[in-house]
């Protein structure tokens, strides 16, 4: 498996900026043509890890989100998601769905919602350190006349 | 970015461009103060304007769900698209009975 294609983007962790980022790899992985569902469940799997980093880790308290997103020639998009936060304690609870230490309105679906919709998630952390979210999905090419509409 | 209407004992909420974490608190404010003042027996969130929606929508539902039942309403979810109810289906908001 070779990387054909790579993006790196660094940006504040403000709330504004959750569209941005998911849009931006979203842009990325249009070079593999998936179809609208692919490119939404990319963009909601994103949305929540970019969240997770300004919420959780950060705080509301501002730092530096990391994204890399790199694209192989099997098709696959990989993309890291890393902040340099307070950590995760217990990440195997951490990935309970519900569990949320983020308030009443927060939903706690935010790793069961990438886990759903990507292929895989791998959650690296240390308490003081930061996390590093990845995750990957297929991208399944067919010919376009093939594609639903 | 949100319309509110008011028709009899019904509050309509038209939801408009993506829901995030980030539209979120503003969100919550706008209907709040609505529905609290006006204190509507239904509560309709109308999704028929949102292309995108990550689980910070669950929490806005669930939020405002737990709103109408103290104020003695009830609310109603319509018009959602297949993406956005694949993360409702995820939630378990369904078996609140609020989604048609």
């Amino acid at each position: 498996m070779n990387i054909v294609n790579e993006m790196n983007l660094n940006f504040e962790a403000k709330s504004i900026n959750e569209s941005f980022a998911r849009s931006a790899v979203s842009s990325f992985v249009l070079s593999l043509d998936p179809t609208i569902a692919e490119l939404s469940d990319i963009k909601t799997a994103v949305s929540e890890a970019v969240t997770n980093c300004i919420v959780h880790a950060y705080g509301y308290q501002g730092g530096t989100i990391y994204i890399n997103a790199r694209i192989t020639d099997t098709g696959r998009i990989i993309i890291k998601v890393r902040d340099k936060g307070c950590g995760i304690p217990d990440v195997k609870q951490a990935m309970e769905p519900l569990y949320t230490t983020g308030g009443e309105e927060r939903a706690g679906l935010g790793f069961a919602v990438m886990q759903s919709f990507m292929d895989r998630v791998q959650v690296r952390s240390a308490v003081l350190k930061g996390t590093t979210v990845t995750m990957e999905k297929a991208i399944i090419r067919c010919a376009k006349n093939e594609r639903p509409q | 970015m949100v319309e509110i209407e008011r028709d009899n004992d019904t509050l309509t909420v038209k939801l408009k461009g993506d829901i995030d974490h980030h539209r979120c608190a503003d969100l919550r404010r706008k209907i709040d103060a609505r529905a609290d003042s006006e204190r509507p027996k239904t509560l309709i969130l109308d999704f028929s304007c949102v292309q995108f929606m990550d689980s910070s929508g669950v929490g806005l539902v669930m939020g405002r769900y737990r709103q109408m039942s103290l104020l003695g309403g009830r609310l109603k979810v319509i018009n959602v698209n297949d993406n956005i109810n694949r993360v409702f289906r995820l939630s378990g908001l369904e078996s609140l009975g609020v989604m048609e």
